[in-house]
This record gives structure tokens, sequence and C-alpha cells, in this order.
């Protein structure tokens, strides 16, 4: 007898995970009927649902609330320019920086894992600084001006557009497929077993700084990802947004709102997140204050978002990592 | 020795951690003036009493009332303000203040009345050499006799004193047991005793709590020993509906 | 060389403000606001405003923002973060990053992106200086928010050791439980801890608005150098905060004899050795052994300095 895996899920969540593959193949075939505008706001799309599953992996799974994700998004920005200027291709150079980024995250983590909380929180903020301030020294930077990546324009802007777009939803299928089986596996269960009780999980044997670390490195490889996309298809990169603080602010408002420790809750935070974009994107800072205000009350009045919403009204979690976990 | 006014009267009272139920629906009247000693094993649901009394724990169900007034919601502060003051379990000095600071944070927010610093240091003489010290360095006896006149200086009319004699001497326990009987008739006392020769000889009531229920009530000078013990762990009464 | 050096230290001063707020909350409320440098560019805001605006005095405006930035502080403890403290040490988190990007953003929105500076309307104190034997000039105005910061701190130090109110803010940040059986209304505490909290960071603001200029996003940078002064200088007493303050300065003064940029990035070294260096203690001590007897006779010493 063959089991597939989704035997034994509940039928909603069936459908969903269906309803999930005719998305990723109509978005697939999407660049050829689409506008090169549309195309652009999903790529942007992905990039906010990338770095929000990420950011939830850290926060809502490994319990570490990090201000300090831009570090990677920068750092994957810097390494592909310096990639590129030595001659290496664009588009490989994405994952190679991303790679490379995970090599810093993982000597970061030795450092920065062993911290409390809130030492955590800032310390990684400070790190992204201080590497925003060493990445400004390199010449080829021009301090904050920041520098093109001129080589992607050695591609037609249609084909530019399209291989980041194809790139974004794939590596976004593969994260969000990816985190997902690794929520399921043991360092799902373990992550979670760290998060409800840290000292009952370190006596039953589970080494909390390996876990952390693994999660601390693929969420930051992750975020590389994204942001290197991210510059690609912007073309400049300039420390100053590269390094901003603004990216882990975004992350922390998707997760937060839609739902942080659940599955489907960050995808939901970044899709509202894109959605208020669009709408009020134009209102400039006064929309950027109103993200801020949204996110107060959703921090005091909503902590567990709008999937905590739906879970109030006695329904089941959309693809729960709890049951599965026999949690 | 009691003037027949109702202190305390609680009514129903259950107090949870989590899901265990430490206190299970405990009603008690104590008098004005009297003189009580809580007993139990460990876990008994003595301290969570003690600390619901206090404030510091909410009734999840049931009703306090001090001398007639409903107190249930009010908060620790405000029933030290109300005459409800309880020295904790391990005394919880301010370490890193001295013994003077100690007193005069509790004569600061408690209540006005007789007692002040200077009042209690008189009932405390052993304190007065200490009073620039740092509490945090004191000797277990030293603490408790700090840690009882910190309570009496915010003026309470119902006295609660948690594991009065835990990790003392015998010479400190006699000191702190002549220190608490000269404040007999001039306010209520509940004092949790794990000596039970001690309790019985300090106070006009006992009561002993099993498993979160009072298993005994009664005066010491009746009560058998026999009776106490079979109260203290719980045995004749733990058929049917002590057990939810 | 020694110009920076005296720089640094007379620059340790506003760190040390800007930090003296964020070190109170953290040890007496348990709380990390991670807006709190978006609210010293607020006082800086409303003190400007008060001036250009209205067309108030400097001093006189310091003198209504002060007040003003206190009640805010009192505000925000008991609507905001009263609320948000009962969720853990997450919802803190996320809640002062929301109220750090609605005030940046409302800040840009209500005054604009320009800097803005309050040293135009101090006349020629903004470089009225002294010569000293050597041929170093020393900056009047850096001088006086020098003394300005001792004597607030100062006044903030005795104020914790020899008030009912100090003793009520240390036996809470000490035992909230045992103040309570003490009387204490923690909640009182720390609204008023907030208060002064926040109007200190107003103050710090403003010592920026008068030396420099401020702009509403400079606030994620003044937390960032906050925490930094904090860090190095020990969380809890006030003359560590002091001394962190101004090993910040001069960190970045002396950095920024190499270039402007290396300036903020040596405090950021600072930060981080020290961070470590702490962490490195702890971790000895938890190994046992001689390093355990080493930390303990290190940490030992330090937390007879100040309270924990």
């Amino acid at each position: 007898m063959t089991k597939t895996p989704l035997l034994g899920m509940a039928s909603a969540d069936r459908r969903l995970i269906w309803l999930a593959a005719s998305a990723l193949a109509v978005l697939a075939i999407l660049p050829a009927f689409g506008s090169a505008l549309a195309v652009d706001k999903l790529t942007y799309l992905f990039i906010l649902i990338m770095f929000a599953t990420m950011w939830n992996l850290l926060a809502g799974y490994a319990g570490l609330v990090s201000v300090g994700q831009q570090a990677f998004v920068g750092l994957g920005g810097y390494a592909m320019v310096r990639m590129v200027d030595a001659g290496l291709p664009p588009f490989p150079a994405i994952f190679i920086a991303a790679l490379c980024t995970g090599v810093v995250a993982w000597a970061m983590s030795w450092f920065v894992l062993r911290m409390k909380a809130g030492e955590f929180a800032i310390a990684t903020w400070v790190i992204a600084e201080a590497i925003r301030a060493m990445v400004s020294f390199d010449p080829i930077i021009q301090g904050e001006t920041g520098t093109s990546i001129t080589a992607l324009n050695a591609y037609a802007p249609e084909m530019r557009r399209l291989t980041i777009y194809l790139l974004a939803l794939a590596t976004t299928a593969l994260m969000v497929w990816g985190s997902w089986k690794l929520l399921q596996g043991r360092t799902g269960a373990e992550a979670q077993a760290i998060r409800d009780d840290e000292e009952a999980a370190a006596s039953v044997g589970i080494s909390t700084f390996q876990v952390k670390q693994r999660i601390y490195i693929l969420a930051s490889i992750g975020c590389a990802v994204a942001g290197t996309l991210w510059l690609a298809s912007a073309i400049t990169f300039q420390p100053r947004t590269g390094f901003g603080v603004q990216w882990s602010v975004f992350m922390l408002f998707m997760v937060l709102v839609g739902g942080i420790g659940t599955f489907i809750g960050p995808i939901l935070g970044a899709l509202l997140f894109f959605a208020l974009q669009e709408i009020f994107g134009d209102f400039g800072a006064w929309y950027l204050a109103g993200v801020g205000i949204v996110a107060i009350l959703f921090a005091l009045y909503l902590p567990r978002g709008i999937v905590g919403l739906w879970l109030d009204k006695g329904r089941d979690e959309p693809l729960t990592m709890r049951k599965r976990l026999g949690i | 020795m009691t003037t027949g006014k109702i202190a305390l009267l609680l009514v129903d009272a259950v107090g949870r951690h989590g899901q265990l139920q430490a206190v299970k629906s405990l009603s008690l009247s104590i008098a004005e003036n009297e003189v009580v000693a809580l007993i139990g094993a460990n876990g008994a649901g003595k301290t969570t009493l003690m600390r619901m009394l206090a404030g510091l724990h909410p009734l999840a169900e049931g009703r306090l009332a001090l001398f007639g007034n409903d107190v249930t919601a009010l908060p620790a502060h405000d029933r030290v303000k109300a005459g409800i003051v309880l020295s904790p379990e391990g005394r919880r000095l301010f370490g890193d203040m001295t013994v003077r600071e100690n007193l005069m944070i509790a004569a600061e927010n408690g209540r006005r009345g007789d007692w002040t610093v200077a009042t209690a240091c008189d009932a405390f003489p052993q304190i007065v050499p200490l009073l620039d010290r740092p509490a945090g360095g004191l000797s277990g006896g030293q603490r408790q006799a700090v840690a009882i006149a910190r309570a009496l200086v915010a003026n309470p009319s119902v006295l609660l004193l948690d594991e009065v004699s835990l990790g003392l001497s015998p010479a400190a326990v006699d000191g702190v047991y002549q220190s608490l009987a000269a404040l007999r008739g001039r306010m209520t006392m509940v004092v949790v005793e794990q000596d039970l020769t001690r309790a019985m000889s300090f106070a006009e009531r006992l009561i002993c709590m099993a498993e979160g229920v009072l298993e005994l009530d009664g005066n010491p000078a009746v009560l058998t020993r026999e009776e106490i013990t079979n109260a203290y762990f719980g045995i004749h009464k733990t058929t049917g509906a002590s057990h939810a | 060389m020694l110009e920076a050096l005296i720089q640094g230290i007379l620059l340790g001063g506003y760190y040390a403000v800007l930090a003296a707020g964020l070190s109170l909350m953290f040890g007496v409320v348990r709380f990390i606001n991670l807006a709190h440098g978006d609210m010293a560019v607020l006082g800086a805001m409303i003190a400007l405003w008060f001036v250009q605006g209205v067309g108030l005095s400097v001093s006189l405006a310091i003198a209504v923002t002060l007040p003003a930035m206190a009640a805010l502080g009192w505000l925000m403890q008991r609507l905001i973060f009263e609320r948000a403290l009962r969720g853990g040490f997450l919802i803190p988190i996320l809640t002062t990053i929301g109220l750090g990007a609605a005030l940046q953003n409302g800040m840009f929105g209500l005054f604009g992106s320009e800097t803005k500076s309050l040293g135009a309307h101090i006349g020629g104190l903004s470089w009225a200086s002294w010569e000293l034997p050597g041929g170093i000039f020393l900056g009047q105005l850096p001088v006086y928010m020098f003394l300005t910061a001792i004597v607030v701190l100062g006044t903030l130090h005795l104020v914790l050791t020899r008030t009912a109110f100090g003793r009520a803010v240390r036996a809470t940040a000490t035992d909230a439980d045992a103040a309570a059986l003490c009387g204490i209304d923690a909640r009182r505490v720390h609204r008023g801890a907030a208060a002064i909290a926040v109007a200190l960071a107003g103050l710090a603001g403003i010592f920026l608005a008068l030396r420099a200029q401020v702009t509403p996003f400079a606030g994620p940078m003044l937390l960032i150098f906050a925490f930094e002064a904090v860090v190095i200088g020990g969380i809890g007493s006030l003359r560590g905060t002091l001394l962190g303050g101004i090993a910040l300065g001069v960190a970045q003064a002396l950095g920024g004899l190499i270039s402007p940029q290396f300036s903020i990035l040596a405090g950021h070294v600072v930060f981080l050795t020290v961070l470590g260096w702490r962490m490195s203690q702890v971790a000895a001590a938890d190994r046992g052994g001689w390093r355990s007897a080493y930390a303990a006779l290190i940490l030992k010493h330090k937390t007879a300095g100040g309270k924990r």
C-alpha cells in the first residue's frame, strides 16, 4: 500500500493544498498574459511571503525575536554585488551570495544565540548596523550612494523581469514547502517544545542551541535570497535601503497580523500587507504611521492575529502544526 | 480574648494553579484578635491560602470579607491599606536596601496607626543595631524579626505570617514567638507553623489543611495528638467529595 | 586627540541622559521600549514647535516640553505599556516597534523631512568656546549640556535613594510581590517611572536639537546609542549609565578621528565587545573550574556595585 502524504489530513486542509498547487500553476504561466507592472508587483508579493515565512520560523517557532534580519538582506545584496563584480553571472550569484550569508549567520549564531531575548533583539540590530557601516567602507559601494548592478542591464528588461519573477515564485514555493517539511519533522517538534518550555525541552535531551542555530541559519539564508531578489529587481544596492530596519519591521508586521506561530498566518499577513500597500501606499508616511498603529492594536488586542480570530470562532487552524505534532 | 466581631470571613474560596486546585471550596471565619495556627503537610495549600488572603493569588471562586467589607476584588496593595498584611514565606526583604529602608517602605505605603519605625524598634530592640545594614546580609533570625517588624509598621488589623520558624535556630524561634506573644489582643494573627508543639502552645485555635481542604478546626487544648496527626495526613476524611 | 577625548566625555553626558530613561524602564518596569529614541525625537520636535511655531524662548520651551513629555510617558504606560506587559516579552517588542513606526512617520507627516535644529535660536552659544592652555577649544554649549546631564542624573539618583517614591521604585524593581505586601501599588510606580523615562528621553532629544540636527527618522539610531550606553555601563545603576554614556561618547569621538563613518562603528564595536565579554563571564560561571571562580569574582564585584 502506498500512502500519499495528503491522506489523514482534514479535508479543508487538502482543499487548501490543491488550491495552493493550482495557484502556483496559474502564477507560473501568468507572465505570458499579465502586464509588466503586474509581474513586478507579484514579484514583490512573493518576496514579502518569503520574508514573513522566514521571520515566523525565527520568532514563531524558535522564539528568536530578531530586529536584525536586515543584516542578511543587505549582506546578500552586498555579496552579490561583489560576486558580479568578480565576473560571476548575476542570477547564480543571487544564490551563492545567500549561501555566503548563511556562513556569516552561522558565525554570528555562536554569539547572538547565547543572549537573552531582549539583548538578542537589540544586538542583532546593532550587528546589522555594524555590518552596514563596514560594507559602506568598501570603495565599490561608494559609501551611502550605493552602486548599480550593471551586469543585470546586459539582459533585456522583459527577460530580466521574467527571470526574477520565476525565481521568486520558485523560491517562495520552495521556502513555504520547506518550512512545512521542517516544522512537520523533528526540528519543528523540538522548536515548539523549546518555545513552550525551554528548560523542560533541555531536560529531555533536546539541544536547544542546535535547534535554534539550525532555524537561525535557514531563516537568514531565506531572508538573504528574498532580499537579494528584491535588490536584483531594483538593480541598485544602497546600504541604507539594504540594511534598513524597515525590513524587520515589515516582517514583524506581517507575521503579527497574520498570526505568529501558525503556518498559514504569515502568508495571510503578507497578502494583507501587500493589499494595504497597494491601496494606501500613496499616502506615504501617513500610511506607514497607520501600519504602526495597526501593529500596536494587533499586539495589544489580537496578539494571535487573523488566524487567532479564526480560532476564536471555534474553527480549526488551517494546516495546523499542533495536531500533527501531538501538542 | 476575642471581641466576637468577625475579622476575616472566607466563603467557598477556590485557589487554582493552572488546572490544579490548591484550595478547594474553603470557608473559614476568624474572629477579631483571634490567634490562629495553620498547619498541614507540604502541598496542603497553606501558602496558597495565605496568598489568597493577602491578595497575591486570585480567588477563582468565592468571596473574602474583612470586618464585613468585601475585599475579594482588592489587589494586594489595597488589602494592606485595608488592614491585611502578609509576611511571606522566605521573608522577602529588599536585600540591597537597609533595614531602615525596608521598614520605611512599609510605613510609608501601609496604613497609618500606632506602629511606626520607632515603636517597631521598641518592640524588636534586636533590630536597632541593624538599622543601617543592608537587609541581604542578616542572619535568619534577624531577617524574620525585620520581616515581622516590617509587617507591623503597615499597621495591620489582620497579620498573616507564613512559615514563621522555617530555617531558624531554636533560640531564634523562641525570640520570634516571644515578640509575637506581645501582640496578642492587639490584632488578629494567622500563623503558618510546621512545628506542631509550637503551634499548639502558641495558638488558641488550630486549623489543619490537607489537599486543599480544612481537615480539622478546633481548640488545641481540647484536640488530641492523634486527631491532629490523622488530619495532618488527611486520613479519615479522604472519602468521597474531597477528591474532585 | 586630547580634544576628541574631551569632546567624547562631554558627549557622554548626552548619551547618559538618553540611556537613563531606557535603563529605568528596563530595570523598574521590566519593559524594553524600542520607541525610546523616537520619544527623544518627539521631545525635540515639540520643543522646536514651541520655539518656531509658538514663539517661546528656548528655555521656556524646554520648561514646557519636559512636563508634557512626562505626562505623555504616564499616559503611554497607562494606555499601552501596561497592557503590553501582560503578553510576555514578545508583545512589548512588537508594540513598541509599531509605536516607533507610528511616531516616525507621524512626525514626518506633521513636520516634514528636513533637518531641524534649535542651534539657530540660542545665539552665539552654539559656537562660543573657551580656549584652554595648549590651544584646545572647549565648546561652551557641550560643557553646559554635560553639567546639566550631571545635575539631572544626580537629582534622579537622590530621588531614587532618598524619597518615599524612590524607595517604592527600588522596592518594586527588586521584588514586586513583596512591594505589594508593603502596600505599594506597582502600577503607580510604573507610571511614575515611565513619566520620568520619557521626560529624560525628551531632554536628550532637546540636547540633540541644540548641538546638532534632528530628523523624524533619527529615533532608531538614538535607541541603539541608548542601548549601547546601558549595556556598556551595566543595567540598573545611574553611575554605570553615566560611565557607559561617556565610554560610548569617547569611543565615537576617537573613532571619528579616523572617519565620520568609523565614529559610529567604533561605538558598535565597543558595545558588542562588552556584551560578548559579559556573556563569556556568565558562560564561564556555568562551566565550573577555575573559569567559574574567576568569573564569580568579577560578577560578584559587579553586582556589589549596582543593584541587580
